[in-house]
């Protein structure tokens, strides 16, 4: 059981306060780009020519309406920071009603200038990096769509509502991984992203359905209000089936093997969706459900174990990939385990939960943008071994690239310092073990990104025949530019303390944490860890020449890490494997038994009457004596009645 | 007077037919035969119309006739047909009406 | 206007216009009466709408546009017509699909064992017998039409579609008579049992609903009704007649068949089975709800083993029906309104499916999966229609099945938590099933086979677009539906005599006290 008496406080309600002034627009938001999303795909050809604009556009418009949004957020009390808009009753079954509400709260108000913000800059970067693409219009529709269904997700007011846009990203991921889909891999890659992502609703579907049968209502304001009446096993449940589902979306242990297939589709959606913000959906699922997570010490437990297991599994993936993407995506996933982490801490980390995963939004995007614009140079191709010396070719590219790099390192004074350490801090305070682990992690981010960096930009050149790198267009380096200046001063939000006391009044006060020693001391022994990571790499990746093709005779570990840590070899043997064969097995068994029982009585009487219509033998004497017999048979049968 | 004497003797000629029916192959014989089980079963309803002093047996047994003649107008018509179109009379030859 | 006979109007304008189509002489050509069918089903939507807008979701009275005349005395029976909320979404749905499938369905019936003109002319039968069906409120009347609906099903699968036609419509066929036969034990069962009242023998739904029939009996007369609706609904095990039939049959068939024709059996288990024997439904919920879960995950499993397209569809329909029989069974309001809203939903959902995937075969000429490959490239808009209409079956929010798929698993937790596991895995067969078959047809390098295909034509989007764009709505705004399905459920809900469970926690008490949760944590 919850001891409610160790909890300084209980969880905050989410209120209702409705929507008035500038704030009546909110629906707009998300509005914009839906818009932009329904003109390009239904509006097909006709609006090739100006299609990326106008979906640009949408999103930039969002933007700017973020931003009013939340100038008007701050200029309000904390108490009124928050406010629901009423759009329309979306469902009602007997006393279960859902409505189509949408709450925008500090906690939303991050989101918004994260997914439009960020967003923005994709868009603007996408029109160059698609440009010589065919189906561009169909990108930037699925872009828009993407976009509006993020921003659904966080700003719905419902669990149902947050499941729509939720199913939204995943679709909108699905045909972006897909992208181009005439490659087999890539199709493969997006039905596997999408799939494993329905195990994860699995999580949200029944989590929901638990919500509605414990509370009679899955809206958050009922919710967070009876929360704290909830019997110990039901919040658990809903804890850890809401963690099932954050663990699909964010492509945490054991749902973690679609992340790197999903490197298929182009850079642009890696960036936007498998790095800043689609796949941050599953800690905004548990931070925004803190009213569940603060009162179930068991669940937290599993989240942060869930947490420390992927961000030293993508880690370790990481350390061992080739492909640039692919590198990065194990990076992405081991930085969300450090969020996922960080939520499971409780009241203590929420806080730091988001400001990270809106400073690796930042770095991650960043990077995933840089290594677009590598590739751009490089004819497309992904593999770091057939880089180096790129320095010079792409500088604005290294430029930018190196912040993002000394962000994700931790490198004071640079955007990850401040978030990632706050982290490990608040992870020692809570279980030594656990900070270990994160402490490790960064050690091991320190390694695979300087290896990332050093087989990229120094080195020697490796370049296959017919590659001439060169740099990417104005439209391409300009949100490169912008993404690096954020990454270097997102630590500017920890100013004061001012993501805390913002986002305090939606995840709940909570005491200091108290760490045995200085927190200086301690930010001294992660750099210490960080730099011996850089060291590590130096020693093995940056003083040796490295061979253009990878060397096959490597250590269990490598091989281990290069398998994804067979992650995909477990579903095939423990879940594909049997299901193909499974299902054949059951194909028989319709066909066989249940049809075969069908069929077989059918069959049964067509032979039987096969052999009796023999009897019709067309002999009139073999008719008559059937009939002597019949008689005889009466009359025997009469005999036998009467007299018997 | 004993009717058990008649009975028999409606028995002996039932079977006759009987056996007739079953084991002959000519079609005029199995019609014969058949005749013959009629009157058998006429001979035996007369004989109790007689033992129970009323007309309904004899009645019966007009009927009995009236359709044994039917019969014989149109089952010989049949046979006649036959014969004519396959040059035989014999029932077992006339057995394409089967499975 | 109430007193206006919408439904018999709606129940003869299209056998009416059948029998006309049938009387026009052969020199008239085939598009005259091609043109006249879709005039008369769309006259018939027309009535439909009318009638829907005249429909009064504030009434106290359970059926609406009530028509009754005595038939036949003796037995009770009357021709009484009447819709609750549940009926009209059906005679909706049938109304709504008619005129789709007559457009997709242009060319179908040139090639049949019979005229283009009979094709026509049966399927505009199928629309008014289907209305009667869902509108009857005699059980007698009921029995008619449920077995008169088999007549013009059985020659538009035999006469028209694939190679196995034949056989298909037998098996159909066989399998239909079958569960009728058992029902129509059932029927006669029900008539004894009402004569043995004051009252007199009596078919009228209203009036049997009031009858007790005691343990035993009712029981019994429950199980005929219900093993009738499973071989129609289809429900595992007595499903194989469905994948051969689709298999064998036109799209346009497929559809009337899947999507309006086998609703009868869900339609049927909630007016007949829940209404009128509420101890005997209460008594086999278990096993209800067990078969309910097998035919989710076997249907789903079916549909992912499945090479051929209407094969696979036809199996998907199989896990649907699963999910709309848990609905029902689990018998509480977001389970009935789940299912409800699913027998409309899943309509919409499986004819868009069969008539794009027919659309796809009539260019390739074969069914299977693996005969295709990268479609996407030379027909976008079709792969576009495609990808909607599979999506909308594995239920992706913002479609209009999910909100019924969602309340079923909701209405199933409340009963059971382990009944919901169960049937949730099917979300995640789902797009197995559908994203499968799109990737395995879709996408990848283009076969030489498949690169000549035209996109869809203007015919063919205009009958599926109605279709998508109705599933697009009703997924953002269900409201039209459940404002008339919500009574009905409370009716059926009040007939077996069942109430919704109350949340756990009551959610009008303040909650910012630990003082007051500690009362709730035991």
């Amino acid at each position: 059981m919850v001891t409610l008496e160790s909890l300084p406080h209980l969880p905050p309600v989410v209120g209702s306060v409705p929507t008035d002034g500038v704030f009546s627009l909110l629906w707009l938001v998300i509005a914009l780009p839906a818009l932009g999303a329904a003109i390009l795909l239904i509006g097909g050809k006709r609006t090739d020519k100006w299609g990326h604009y106008l979906a640009t556009a949408a999103v930039s418009a969002s933007f700017v309406l973020s931003l009013v949004l939340f100038f008007g957020l701050l200029g309000r009390d904390g108490e009124e920071r928050q406010v629901t808009q009423h759009l329309w009753d979306w469902f009602t079954a007997g006393s279960y009603q859902v409505k189509f509400d949408l709450l925008y709260d500090q906690l939303s108000a991050l989101f918004l200038l994260l997914i439009t913000g960020v967003g923005s800059l994709i868009h603007v970067y996408s029109i160059g990096y698609m440009e010589h693409d065919e189906r561009r219009r169909r990108f930037f529709g699925y872009l828009n769509l993407f976009v509006a269904s993020m921003l659904v997700l966080v700003l719905a007011a419902d669990y149902v509502g947050v499941f729509l846009g939720w199913e939204g990203v995943g679709l909108a991921s699905y045909l972006l991984i897909g992208f181009w889909q005439h490659k087999p891999t890539a199709a493969a890659a997006a039905k596997k992203a999408f799939v494993v992502n329905r195990v994860g609703d699995i999580g949200l579907s029944l989590g929901t359905a638990l919500i509605f049968v414990t509370f009679g209502s899955t809206s958050f304001a009922v919710v967070s209000a009876a929360s704290s009446q909830a019997s110990d096993g039901a919040l658990t449940g809903i804890g850890l089936l809401l963690l099932l589902a954050a663990c699909g979306k964010s492509a945490q242990f054991p749902l973690q093997t679609w992340l790197l297939d999903a490197m298929e589709g182009p850079t642009p959606v890696s960036a936007l969706i498998h790095a800043a913000t689609m796949v941050t959906a599953g800690v905004y699922l548990i931070v925004r459900s803190n009213f569940i997570f603060s009162l179930t010490e068991d669940a937290r437990t599993a989240v942060i174990i869930i947490g420390c297991i992927t961000l030293l599994m993508g880690a370790v993936i990481g350390c061992a990939k080739d492909d640039i993407k692919k590198a990065l995506a194990g990076s992405t996933m081991s930085q969300i385990g450090y969020m996922v982490l960080a939520a499971g801490l409780g009241p203590a980390g929420y806080a730091f939960a988001i400001f990270h995963l809106l400073t690796h939004g930042f770095f991650k995007a960043n990077m995933f943008l840089g290594a677009g614009s590598v590739m751009h140079g490089m004819n497309d191709d992904v593999n770091m071994r057939h880089y180096g010396a790129l320095q010079k070719a792409m500088p604005v590219t290294f430029a930018t690239f190196g912040i993002g790099y000394l962000a994700i390192l931790g490198v004071p004074p640079f955007a990850g310092f401040w978030s990632k350490d706050k982290i490990i801090e608040t992870a020692f305070a809570d279980n030594v073990l656990v900070g270990l682990c994160a402490l490790v992690g960064a050690g091991v981010t320190a390694f695979y990104m300087t290896r990332l960096m050093l087989m990229t930009y120094a080195g020697t050149k490796r370049w296959e025949k017919g590659v001439h790198p060169h740099e990417s267009p104005k439209v391409m380096t300009v949100p490169l530019i912008a993404l690096a200046v954020l990454s270097a001063l997102g630590g500017l939000l920890t100013l004061n303390g001012w993501i805390s006391d913002w986002l305090n009044p939606v995840v709940g006060e909570h005491e200091e944490h108290h760490l045995a020693i200085p927190a200086i001391v301690m930010s001294l022994i992660i750099l210490v860890v960080v730099a011996a990571g850089v060291a590590v790499a130096w020693f093995l990746v940056g003083k040796k020449p490295i061979p253009k093709v990878a060397p096959t005779e490597v250590s269990v570990f490598t091989k281990a890490a290069r398998a994804d840590l067979y992650g995909d070899a477990f579903n095939d043997a423990v879940v594909i494997k049997p299901g193909v064969a499974g299902i054949g097995a059951l194909t028989t068994f319709d066909t066989t038994v249940v049809d075969g029982a069908a069929e077989g009585t059918a069959t049964v009487f067509a032979a039987m009457s096969a052999q009796f219509r023999l009897l019709q033998n067309g002999f009139v004497r073999s008719y008559a004596l059937a009939l002597l017999a019949g008689a005889t048979v009466v009359v025997l049968a009469l005999l036998a009645v009467n007299f018997g | 007077m004993s009717t058990e004497p008649f009975v028999i003797l409606s028995a002996i000629l039932f079977t006759i037919g009987c056996i007739g029916v079953l084991t002959r192959r000519n079609a005029l014989v199995v019609f014969m035969c058949v005749e013959l089980m009629l009157n058998a079963s006429n001979l035996l309803l007369i004989t109790f119309s007689r033992a129970n002093g009323n007309l309904e047996g004899q009645i019966a047994a007009f009927f009995v006739m009236v359709v044994a003649a039917a019969e014989v107008v149109v089952g010989l018509a049949i046979i006649m047909t036959i014969f004519r179109t396959r040059r035989s009379a014999s029932v077992d030859d006339a057995s394409l009406l089967k499975y | 206007m109430n007193d206006f006979p919408w439904l018999s109007l709606l129940l003869f304008l299209p056998i009416v216009g059948a029998i006309v189509l049938v009387l026009l002489p052969a020199s008239l050509g085939t598009l005259l009466p091609k043109q006249l069918a879709l005039g008369t089903s769309v006259a018939t939507l027309a009535v439909g709408i009318a009638m829907a807008a005249n429909y009064d979701t504030d009434s106290s009275k359970v059926y609406q546009f009530a028509e009754q005349h005595e038939w036949i005395k003796s037995f009770g029976a009357h021709y009484a017509l009447g819709v609750d909320g549940v009926g009209l979404t059906l005679v909706m749905l049938t109304v709504i699909l008619a005129p789709v499938v007559m457009l997709a369905s242009w060319n179908d019936g040139d090639q049949g064992r019979w005229s283009s003109k009979a094709f026509f002319a049966w399927m505009l039968a199928l629309q008014g017998l289907a209305v009667g069906v869902f509108a009857a409120t005699d059980v007698f009347l009921f029995y008619v039409f449920f077995e008169a609906t088999l007549i013009p099903i059985y020659f538009l699968i035999g006469g028209y579609g694939g190679a196995n036609r034949a056989r298909a419509a037998v098996k159909f066929l066989l399998y239909s008579l079958l569960g009728g036969l058992v029902m129509l034990a059932s029927v006669i069962g029900l008539y004894v049992e009402s004569a043995k009242t004051d009252a007199g023998a009596t078919y009228l739904v209203g009036e049997l609903a009031q009858l007790d029939f005691g343990t035993a009996t009712g029981r019994w007369l429950f199980l005929g009704f219900f093993i009738a609706f499973a071989i129609k609904a289809p429900m595992f095990p007595v499903h194989t007649w469905l994948p051969d039939t689709t298999a064998a049959a036109t799209p346009g068939t497929s559809v009337l068949l899947v999507s309006v024709l086998d609703k009868i059996g869900t339609f049927g288990m909630i007016r007949f089975c829940l209404e009128l024997f509420p101890e005997a439904s209460r008594w086999a919920t278990p096993a209800v709800v067990v078969f309910a879960v097998i035919s989710i995950i076997y249907g789903a499993l079916m549909a992912i083993g499945s090479d051929n397209i209407p094969r696979l569809i036809a199996y998907t329909s199989i896990s649907h029906f699963g999910f709309i029989v848990l609905g029902i069974f689990v018998m509480n309001s977001q389970g009935l309104n789940g299912a409800n809203l699913y027998m409309f939903n899943h309509g919409l959902s499986t004819a868009a499916l069969f008539l794009v995937t027919g659309f796809l075969i009539s260019r390739r000429g074969s069914a299977l999966i693996s005969d295709f490959g990268g479609v996407e490239k030379v027909a976008p808009v079709l792969a576009g229609f495609f990808l909607v209409a599979g999506l909308s079956s594995l239920s992706l929010p913002g479609l209009s099945p999910f909100v019924s798929e969602f309340l079923v698993i909701v209405g199933a937790f409340s009963y059971s938590e382990v009944a919901a596991a169960f049937a949730v895995t099917g979300i995640v067969l789902a797009a197995i099933y559908i994203l499968f078959m799109y990737q395995r047809t879709m996408t990848g390098p283009t076969r030489e086979e498949v690169s000549g295909f035209s996109d869809l034509n203007v015919r063919e989007v205009a009958s599926l677009a109605p279709v998508l764009l109705l599933i697009v709505v009703l997924g953002f705004f269900p409201k039209p539906l459940l404002s008339v399905i919500n009574p009905a459920v409370d009716h059926t809900l009040q007939q077996v005599d069942k109430t919704d469970p109350p949340p756990s926690v009551d959610p009008l008490a303040p909650g910012t006290s630990g003082h007051s949760a500690e009362g709730s944590h035991e």
